[in-house]
């Protein structure tokens, strides 16, 4: 295992950390700002992907990004206004049977425009090629970008959540909304923001990860539940707990997937210590949930104090 | 608190008495299969089986997440590992190999005491853990214990892996010949009404009454002298339990098992049994099983794209109907 392959690997983990993130983001907004558990997240990332898949064979890749993020954050503004607005005040039972829901309606409906079959997104031209990497490896431009996008992406976040007025209204929704509402906050409009802002960055995610992998209906679910795993060792509503938590997971998960099967293969014939470390991966993340929850029940960056 | 007022305030609507709407729900349910099978439709009675399976499982979530507040994403956890334990044992039986030094079984009884009894020893774990949390913490940290089993069947090779494994000859039950849809859906339905009579009498018991204090007040409960905990952490390991019932009579129904019994769609459709039908009421899950299948049938057989259409009735549900099918027949309950 040379030192090459080794970094190899940790810009892969890095890559599907920094993508998490950005899923995670939103649904810790979201949670943070309206208390509200959002199932769907998964199935935004999934329209994001097939916004730009559909928009960019036609239009170039660029402009399909901008469908994608567009798209999401439209249909996430649509949803808080018809669906979400009347669940505020309900419990956390009623917002997940209704983002459940939504999970099978939007599901359903991309099936129904794709016909069910996978669509494939070609990488833009000009981030196609790779660059070697210290040791000779060659490694892709476009994870590299996704990399830099995500951490840019996280740096814009930062500065809208701490140096804007925006940002001031988020954290204090996050505070206390009832006292906020009686400044003159219009507090109705600044969910719907937050929610299409959480969107949005889901959408991003799908479209940029469209390239990487098969657009496909269910797609969105197994990073869903993986930024579930996030935000709560994260500390639900913390952004920064998000971002670290994120970067964490995949990680470990990565790791897990390499250095697993090696491991078992000392004790196991090769298949099957592939098949049994690579679901034992899968786990690893479940693991390190548990054992973060149970040194600090309220996560990494508990929220509220 | 909210939800507390509200129920003490709702006002004494006419509605039909909610034992007249059981006692309506348990017989067309009984009837159902058995008119099928006299029209000549097994098809018809196989999915009776259906219905009573789902709803079993449901009245399990029930009274975890009716009664006791707990709202568990992780219930296919108990489905499914009841669903692999009677598919390892029956395969154990062919085979005539064992399982763990035990020999394996192609009876019901003895599979269901084991699906039953490993599922609840599961749950002492998870529930002993996830307890300490509340909330939407819960909710996560159950869905994060399921998943971690759906990856061990995964990973598991020598149970199938991702292709699950089959149960060539349904598992027999003494007296019915379990191959005919028609016994097999009475064996189902003999289940469910156990469950039912198990949650009916615990929850008007006094363990029920704190699982129900518990949820609403458990400041009140604790200054009764009773530890909120130990009373939930005994509800979820039976409500685990009746599920797990459950799993080993759909992976009898199927004739196979795979991992998608633990995954965490599957979670969610038991949910949906329990608020389709009505939280918190003993036919509530009976009654939201019934309606799934059936929707599940009636829209399939009109577009492939059913699940849209079960998407719109669950949205509606959640936004204008709250309480459910028997909500809407009964009214809003008053208390538990």
């Amino acid at each position: 295992m040379s030192a090459a392959f080794l970094i190899e690997q940790g810009l892969n983990g890095l890559q599907f950390g920094v993508m998490l993130f950005l899923m995670a983001a939103g649904l810790t907004l979201i949670f943070g700002v309206m208390g509200v558990i959002n199932l769907a997240h998964g199935a935004l990332y999934m329209v994001g992907a097939f916004a730009c898949a559909l928009v960019a064979p036609e239009a170039g890749f660029w402009a399909g990004l901008g469908a994608g993020i567009v798209a999401a954050a439209g249909l996430g503004a649509l949803i808080e206004l018809s669906v979400i607005r009347p669940l505020y005040a309900r419990d956390h039972l009623d917002q997940v049977l209704a983002t459940f829901a939504l999970i099978l309606i939007v599901s359903e409906g991309a099936r129904m425009v794709s016909g069910g079959r996978p669509l494939w997104l070609d990488m833009p031209a000009a981030l196609a090629g790779s660059v070697t990497l210290p040791g000779g490896v060659p490694y892709p431009v476009y994870r590299l970008a996704l990399i830099g996008a995500g951490l840019g992406v996280g740096l814009l976040l930062w500065l809208l959540i701490r140096q804007t007025r925006l940002g001031i209204r988020i954290r204090a929704g996050q505070a206390d909304r009832e006292m906020i509402d009686a400044l003159g906050v219009d507090i109705a409009r600044l969910y719907t923001v937050v929610f299409a802002l959480g969107a949005g960055l889901a959408g991003l995610a799908g479209a940029m990860v469209g390239a990487l992998q098969s657009v496909e209906v269910g797609m969105g679910e197994p990073v869903l539940i993986l930024a579930f795993v996030i935000i709560v060792i994260g500390g639900i509503g913390s952004i920064r707990g998000a971002f670290v938590a994120a970067l964490l997971v995949g990680l470990t998960d990565t790791a897990g997937r390499i250095f697993l099967p090696a491991l078992l293969a000392l004790a196991w014939p090769p298949a099957e210590a592939t098949a049994i470390g690579s679901a034992l991966a899968s786990m690893s993340i479940y693991v390190l949930m548990a054992a973060v929850l149970a040194v600090r029940p309220r996560g990494l960056f508990p929220a509220h104090g | 608190m909210a939800e507390a007022a509200a129920e003490i305030a709702a006002p004494a609507r006419r509605r039909l008495p909610e034992w007249a709407v059981n006692a309506a729900i348990a017989a067309a349910l009984l009837a159902w299969p058995l008119l099928a099978d006299a029209a000549g439709e097994p098809w018809w009675a196989g999915l009776a089986a259906k219905a009573a399976i789902l709803a079993l499982a449901g009245v399990g979530l029930n009274l975890a997440l009716g009664y006791g507040g707990m709202v568990s994403l992780g219930h296919a956890a108990f489905f499914g590992i009841g669903g692999y334990v009677a598919a390892i044992s029956a395969d154990a039986a062919f085979s005539g190999a064992g399982v763990l030094g035990l020999p394996g079984s192609d009876r019901m009884l003895p599979i269901w005491l084991a699906a039953m009894a490993l599922s609840a020893l599961v749950a002492l774990g998870i529930g002993a853990i996830s307890l300490r949390t509340e909330g939407v913490y819960f909710i996560m940290i159950t869905l994060a214990f399921a998943q971690m089993i759906y990856y061990l069947a995964i990973s598991w090779p020598a149970y199938g892996g991702e292709d699950g494994m089959p149960i060539y000859l349904r598992n027999g039950f003494p007296g019915m010949d379990t191959n005919a849809p028609l016994d097999f859906a009475l064996v189902c339905l003999g289940a469910l009404a156990a469950a039912l009579l198990l949650s009916w009498r615990l929850t008007e018991a006094r363990f029920g009454r704190a699982l129900i204090c518990a949820r609403m007040n458990p400041l009140r409960l604790a200054t009764l002298g009773m530890e909120p905990f130990p009373v939930k952490l005994a509800a979820f390991v039976i409500s685990a339990a009746i599920t797990g019932l459950a799993g080993a009579l759909y992976a009898d129904l199927n004739g196979y098992v795979s991992p998608a019994m633990l995954g965490w769609h599957t979670s969610g459709e038991i949910i949906v049994f329990v608020i389709l039908g009505g939280t918190g009421r003993l036919f509530g899950p009976v009654a939201g099983a019934v309606l799934y299948v059936w929707l599940e049938t009636l829209l399939g057989g009109v577009t492939v794209h059913w699940q849209m259409g079960l998407g719109l009735v669950l949205l509606g549900v959640v936004l204008f109907g709250r309480g459910g099918l028997i909500g809407l027949l009964c009214g809003a309950r008053r208390h538990g």
